[in-house]
């Protein structure tokens, strides 16, 4: 399955970035191959509906759940609706940590 | 049902009509004590119509209470036939706002972030979207007096759209005489669309550094509009040096000066007119009335 995952830079040992619509970069690692897919976040900056809008990139890349820090009120709306699960990860951690705090249950589920 | 157009469209082509903007930048500065109280003042000689513009939190009916007839504001969402829906992603690659999530299994629409562009259903080549109408506010048209027509807009609760509902306000605003505008604090949407086609502002001012500071980004929309400006200053502590200097740089006039008075805050904060209890402030209103007339006139470049 494949994991996106909100960071501060595009390798899998960037730091997690804790907003997720005004997220510079998202990551996506396939759980099963360990690739990982950086992609830049061309929304980051927009006035408004960013979280809608990182929300509908994920989908877009077939992502099923998502590793972040925080989720305002409209991506929250966003990520229930698109059935996405979205979990919790520690500042201060990277992408490959969260992934595998994930995949210890260690995460709050926030969606 | 009145129904907002997303391109502005107000009836106000009459000539030898005057429409009068009170603006202000800071909140609080007391628009809607000029507004009311000249409205009220202007009515004792002729027939005028009062507008609250202040959708987000509309008072001047505090002032004027009388029964009115309300019609609601409605904005339009997408709302999109499944059937016909091939989830190509299209309408969800115009939105700039968000509005539309495209999930392998259907589109879903978020009603508040939609700002009723109409893009979407002109870009699916399906034909599968349809516009319908979603309630935003409110638009109340009263007569306090036969010379005093009060029209009052109201955004809904929650709801974040105030410029549609504006909009709708002004529209409702007869074209067959002269017209004062109460507008919203600030200078962002609200303002812009309440100001646009008009011709005269009054910005009313406090002698503080924050009313000089927001009076002159105030200032700076009338001049886009090339809409010339006259200032009130209220609460004026007598001296008022730095709204004078700017006023002189900018070579506004100020034109009416309302003292820090205790008598003013009580007969002002228990919904009277205080043109209506003496007549030198009444005539004093009228003059500001006189003074923006001819203020309408100067064309700025």
């Amino acid at each position: 399955m494949k994991i996106g995952i909100s960071t501060k830079g595009n390798t899998a040992d960037a730091l997690i970035e804790e907003r997720f619509g005004r997220s510079p970069f998202f990551l996506i690692i396939d759980s099963e191959t360990s690739e990982v897919k950086a992609v830049t976040n061309p929304h980051s900056n927009d006035t408004g509906g960013v979280g809608p809008k990182a929300a509908q990139l994920l989908l877009n890349e077939g992502v099923n759940v998502v590793l972040t820090g925080q989720v305002g009120g409209n991506a929250f709306n966003a990520l229930k609706a698109s059935g996405l699960e979205v979990y919790a990860c520690n500042s201060g951690t990277t992408a490959t940590q969260a992934v595998a705090e994930y995949k210890n249950g260690a995460l709050k589920q926030l969606v | 049902m009145q129904n907002t157009k997303t391109a502005h469209s107000n009836n106000w082509s009459e000539e030898n009509v005057t429409r009068i903007v009170v603006a202000s930048g800071k909140g609080g500065t007391g628009k809607t004590l000029v507004a009311a109280n000249m409205a009220w003042a202007v009515s004792e000689q002729q027939t005028i119509t009062l507008v609250d513009c202040d959708v987000e939190e509309p008072n001047v009916h505090l002032f004027f209470p009388s029964e009115g007839t309300q019609v609601p504001v409605c904005q339009t969402i997408p709302q999109i036939d499944a059937e016909k829906c091939t989830n190509c992603g299209a309408c969800g690659e115009f939105c700039q706002y968000g509005a539309l999530l495209i999930t392998p299994e259907k589109v879903i629409v978020n009603p508040s972030l939609c700002h009723a562009c109409g893009g979407c259903r002109l870009v699916c080549p399906e034909d599968a979207i349809t516009e319908v109408p979603r309630e935003i506010g409110t638009v109340t048209t009263s007569k306090p007096s036969d010379s005093l027509t009060l029209i009052t807009g109201r955004l809904k609760e929650g709801e974040v759209a105030a410029p549609p509902v504006i909009s709708a306000t002004k529209d409702a605003a007869s074209t067959n005489g002269d017209v004062i505008i109460d507008g919203p604090p600030g200078t962002s949407c609200p303002v812009i669309e309440t100001m646009e086609d008009t011709d005269v502002c009054i910005m009313v001012t406090e002698p503080t550094p924050f009313g000089l500071h927001d009076l002159k980004l105030a200032v700076g929309v009338a001049k886009q509009f090339k809409i010339p400006s006259l200032v009130v200053i209220n609460r004026s502590d007598g001296s008022d040096t730095d709204i004078l200097s700017f006023c002189n740089e900018e070579e506004i006039p100020i034109v009416l000066k309302i003292p820090f008075s205790r008598e003013w805050a009580k007969i002002q904060g228990t919904g009277h007119l205080i043109a209506a209890q003496d007549p030198t402030w009444r005539d004093a209103f009228l003059n500001l009335f006189t003074q923006a007339k001819e203020r309408a006139e100067v064309k700025l470049c």
